[in-house]
């Protein structure tokens, strides 16, 4: 291997990856050569694959690497992951030098930015926090654009100036050549910024200032690199003041043009996401290649491809997300981080790996050195006169806290690099001393300023972003404070952020949203509505997870019929459906917590039914209709104490009150001592076994008659009645008759609780919400947070967000009993 | 008050109260008389000649902050049926920004009083609670610029957010316990934590004003 490795020009600047392009074409002359003269059952053809395969082989090293990394949290937490990458890189590339003697495998400029920037630039942009992005996009140009020519200029020049004095030896190099140096060290660079930054978690404002720059000065590099590049190349003597201007003006060609790619294929993205509600498999897939072509469209127009790529994220993100549906977001989530973090790490590591090679290495430390000083102490320069300007204009100042972590937070990275490799030697006599700088720089910025500033934003107390949950009251009154402050700038008639945010937002909801928004995602595009979604959703998952660690989802039902009295306070009963069905829905809701307690009873006394019991339940979970779900969504966990309370409360009261109907029968008036006994002792061992039948499900009618019941006979006829009762709709078919395993209560029994209504349900009854708890908000325990009465939620948010029909709504008051 | 305008003492004297500086108010005076038509006080039709105001879906309830005695901490009760160029300066008072040399207890006192702005706004009756009805009412009207939201998504985020707030205030609660609204102090409850600095502000530049008005 390391022979086919020499045949590879080391011209253009360093190798690929797998130096592997040049090998296949040696490789293939070396098969054509000696090609087999018989046919081989198993071959080994390594040259067939090698391209691939190492490169699947090194992203395999680098996320083992990752893995062990974190295997510790101690180094981790202390060290950033960029550092600890860019090490293994050095020691790796140790163990290639040692085998080969030459550097194989080294970040190329090709490689790097066509396949390995974009996907983190995408990241950015896509998962950019776009309010605070433009809110203060003021800052961050002028940071990126003033302040990196001015990093640019000082460092170049200052470098120029020492040069002079001599301290640094004979170099064969000019001014142009530093001023190229100069621009291309000046950047911030974005991959460093968010490997660092991501993990030292500074408030937001600080992270999109210095992040925002990193991503934004790219123009600003790309146009000052190309200049310089071509000054030098021309000659000093060449230029002339023409092509100055020409420089200066094709900044804004190059920014602009990138921003406008960007927008432009933005727009298309959106509009082709529109469309693809046929097609959901593909739909991710879309994201991806278009902000690609984004990327590569800017490139091959020489504008500014970073920001081409980030504007494409930034722009089409409410769009897309609005558009694709649900598993297609998640899948670009991941995706999209996946690929971003996995760019991320070989970048480093090859970082690392790059600079084991004697050949590149040109030592001098008095330049080395003084670049090291010139940017760093430029950097503080450039953000303090920078700041002090920005702070007679900025609403929140920043201070003196904030512009120490801006100008430490300034890493030089992947970026540097790669435009230090993509010189060309014939042109810059000293490429490798440019070169070798440039490491050194990106690895002090990375390793030392990355391992120091945690611990530097700890001691400087920076604030600190807290990772909050979203919440809705904060959601709302934020949205208040939208409103407020454009009217207040209405009012005193400025032409502010809030003046310019409230026209653009009624433009795009005018027309924008308009066109490239499904028009299913028009609807729920509200934030506010998308937040109450979310955590509902959560809520609905902490329930589902609360009751698979209980063993039983009982408890969601248990308070369901509680909470309804509760929750459900703003509207009458359901007042659409007709009185008699009503009625119907009613008692069945009552019989809920009875079988729920029947359940225990039935569990206790015969085990070999449960198998069956618990498949039924299962299956009607599963199958349940959506409402079902909902109607699980609005239920709040309750603690267990409390669950068990209420359960025995709902259950002593609907015992009661059904029992009064039996007052004529004996076992009725004796049974509720017997139950309530069983019943304890049943609830302590339900809590020990977290025996996985949610209760409730019971089949039986009848409560009492299921508690009298001992016998296994009757018991599977239940069942097997249950079976064929399940798919009843409960609107469409009459009330199944109660089945009569015990004919002695039959008879009354039948009208009697047709006619009772659950106490609850009852207007007379104590627990029905006073007329203020109808319009006021009644009891919601501790972790009964958001959920909405779920005739609500059912109504508002799962209607559009699922997809349900209104029309179903009524169903939804049939909790689990629908199927009896 | 308009004749303050030519009185530097009395110009002083506003920008001591409303901590505005002179060339602020100077702006603000100028952009008094257009929305009053060159009168001393402002009525509440007079903000119907702001343009930009009209796509406001809570603009009722801004306009009628600019009236609410609380607001011009005239008294703790009542609607002004007109106010005069102090009174309006009072009111923008409210949006300026925190300056740098506040101590903490200034800056406490200066969000309290931006979140009673806020506070004003939702307890339209008055009672010192914010009740679900006030609530609803105010989510409503800010949901209400979506022509796909219906009233009931808007009344079940509003039951929502009131079920949060609970949560947050008073924690834990008794089965027959009612949560009754959302006071002041719970207000602030829910507020902590919530970097109010970067929310209520608006730069008031010493410009010309540029929006129109009819």
């Amino acid at each position: 291997m390391s022979l086919e490795m020499r045949q590879v020009p080391l011209a253009e600047g360093l190798l690929v990856l797998p130096a592997a392009l040049a090998q296949e074409k040696s490789s293939g002359d070396h098969t054509a050569g000696s090609g087999p003269h018989f046919f081989q059952i198993v071959s080994f053809k390594w040259d067939h694959v090698q391209e691939p395969y190492i490169i699947a082989l090194w992203i395999l090293v680098a996320s083992l690497a990752k893995i062990v990394f974190h295997l510790s949290h101690k180094v981790t937490r202390v060290v950033p992951e960029s550092a600890l990458l860019i090490v293994l890189g050095l020691f790796l590339g140790g163990i290639v030098w040692a085998a080969d003697h030459i550097a194989s495998f080294t970040l190329t400029p090709n490689t790097f930015f066509f396949y390995l920037l974009p996907p983190i630039v995408l990241d950015a942009g896509y998962f950019m926090p776009n309010k605070l992005f433009f809110g203060n996009l003021g800052t961050i140009l002028l940071y990126a654009v003033i302040g990196t020519v001015w990093n640019a200029a000082t460092t170049g020049m200052s470098l120029y100036g020492v040069y002079l004095s001599g301290i640094m030896g004979q170099l064969d190099i000019g001014l142009l050549d530093f001023l190229l140096f100069g621009s291309l060290i000046a950047a911030v660079d974005p991959v460093a910024v968010l490997a660092v930054f991501e993990e030292v978690h500074v408030n937001e404002v600080l992270f999109i200032i210095v992040f925002g720059e990193s991503l934004l000065n790219d123009a600003v590099t790309v146009v000052l690199y190309n200049v310089f590049d071509s000054f030098v190349a021309m000659g000093a003597d060449n230029v002339t003041g023409v092509d100055c201007v020409k420089g200066i003006v094709s900044f804004f060609v190059v920014s602009l043009g990138g921003t406008f790619v960007g927008i432009v294929f933005a727009f298309l993205l959106s509009l082709v996401t529109r469309f693809t509600k046929h097609v959901r498999i593909i739909e991710p897939g879309f994201v991806f290649v278009i902000s690609y072509l984004s990327y590569l469209t800017a490139e091959m127009l020489s504008l500014s491809a970073i920001l081409a790529i980030t504007f494409c994220g930034v722009c089409c993100q409410k769009y897309v997300k609005a558009n694709i549906c649900d598993q297609s977001s998640t899948t670009v989530r991941y995706t999209m981080k996946m690929l971003a973090s996995g760019c991320e790490t070989i970048i480093f590591m090859f970082l690392g790996i790059s600079a084991v090679n004697p050949d590149i290495w040109t030592w001098n430390t008095a330049f080395i050195l003084l670049t090291l000083v010139f940017i760093s102490v430029y950097r503080v320069i450039g953000v303090v006169i920078q700041t002090w300007v920005l702070n007679h204009y900025r609403v929140v100042q920043l201070e003196i806290i904030d512009q120490v972590v801006m100008s430490y937070g300034g890493l030089r990275g992947a970026v540097a690099f790669a435009l230090v490799a993509l010189l060309d030697e014939k042109k810059v006599k000293e490429k490798n001393l440019f070169v070798s700088t440039t490491i050194i720089v990106v690895f002090f910025t990375v390793i030392f300023q990355g391992l120091t500033i945690k611990p530097l934003v700890q001691w400087l107390k920076v604030k600190k972003s807290e990772h909050r949950e979203p919440k809705l009251n904060e959601k709302l009154h934020g949205r208040a404070f939208d409103h407020i402050l454009s009217a207040v700038e209405d009012i005193s008639g400025q032409i502010g952020h809030n003046y310019l945010r409230d026209k653009w937002s009624s433009f795009d909801r005018k027309i924008l949203s308009k066109v490239l928004m499904r028009r299913s995602a028009q609807k729920s595009r509200d934030q506010i509505l998308n937040i109450f979604h979310e955590l509902n959703l959560k809520d609905a998952i902490s329930y589902v997870a609360e009751g698979e660690r209980r063993g039983s989802l009982a408890f969601i039902r248990s308070s369901s019929t509680d909470n309804m009295v509760n929750v459900d306070f703003s509207t009458p009963r359901p007042s659409t459906v007709e009185a008699s069905v009503s009625c119907l829905l009613r008692e069945k809701a009552s019989s809920v917590c009875l079988d729920m307690q029947a359940l225990e009873q039935r569990r206790k006394s015969i085990r070999d039914t449960e198998d069956i019991v618990t498949h039924h339940t299962l299956q009607q979970y599963l199958y349940k209709p959506r409402q079902e779900h909902i109607h699980l969504y609005s239920r709040h966990e309750i603690i267990q104490n409390e669950d068990e309370k209420q359960d025995k409360e709902i259950f002593h009261r609907t015992m009661r009150k059904r029992l009064e109907s039996f007052k004529s029968t004996k076992l009725g008036i004796n049974q509720p001592k017997k139950l309530n006994k069983s019943h304890k002792k049943d609830r302590g061992q339900k809590r020990r076994n977290s025996n996985a039948i949610p209760n409730g499900k019971i089949p039986s009618e009848n409560p009492v008659q299921d508690f009298t019941l001992k016998e296994k006979g009757n018991y599977s006829g239940g069942l097997g009645s249950l079976a064929v009762g399940a798919p009843l709709c409960p609107l469409s078919c009459p009330p199944p008759p109660p089945r009569i395993d015990n004919p002695a209560f039959s008879a009354d029994d039948d009208q009697s609780i047709y006619m009772k209504f659950p106490p609850w349900l009852t207007d007379e009854d104590s627990v029905v919400p006073s007329q203020r708890a109808r319009v006021q908000l009644p009891y919601s325990p501790n972790n009964f947070r958001r959920l909405t009465p779920f005739r609500l939620s059912n109504k508002s948010v799962d209607s559009f967000l699922l997809a349900d029909g209104p029309e179903e709504r009524p169903r939804a008051f049939l909790p689990e009993t629908t199927h009896m | 008050m308009g004749s303050a305008h030519s009185v530097p003492e009395e110009i002083q004297e506003l920008a001591d109260k409303t901590g505005f500086t002179l060339e602020q108010i100077e702006h603000l005076h100028r952009r008094f008389k257009q929305i009053s038509g060159d009168q001393q006080t402002i009525r509440k039709e007079s903000f119907d000649r702001i343009p930009d105001l009209e796509f406001n879906p809570i603009r009722s309830k801004i306009v009628h902050a600019f009236f609410d005695k609380r607001n011009l901490r005239q008294a703790s009760d009542g609607l002004a049926e007109e106010i005069n160029f102090e009174d309006f300066l009072t009111i923008m008072s409210y949006f300026r920004p925190m300056e740098m040399n506040m101590d903490e207890e200034q800056l406490d006192h200066f969000r309290k009083e931006k979140l009673k702005f806020l506070f004003h706004m939702y307890d339209s009756d008055n009672d010192g609670k914010i009740t679900l009805q006030e609530y609803r009412k105010v989510v409503e009207e800010l949901l209400s610029r979506n022509p796909h939201l219906e009233k009931e998504s808007a009344r079940s985020i509003a039951d929502g957010a009131m079920m949060e707030a609970a949560s947050i205030c008073v924690g834990q609660m008794e089965p027959d316990q009612v949560y009754e609204g959302i006071t002041f102090e719970d207000f602030l409850k829910m507020w902590q934590g919530i970097d109010i600095d970067t929310k209520m502000h608006v730069r008031f530049l010493n410009m010309e004003p540029i929006a129109h008005c009819h």
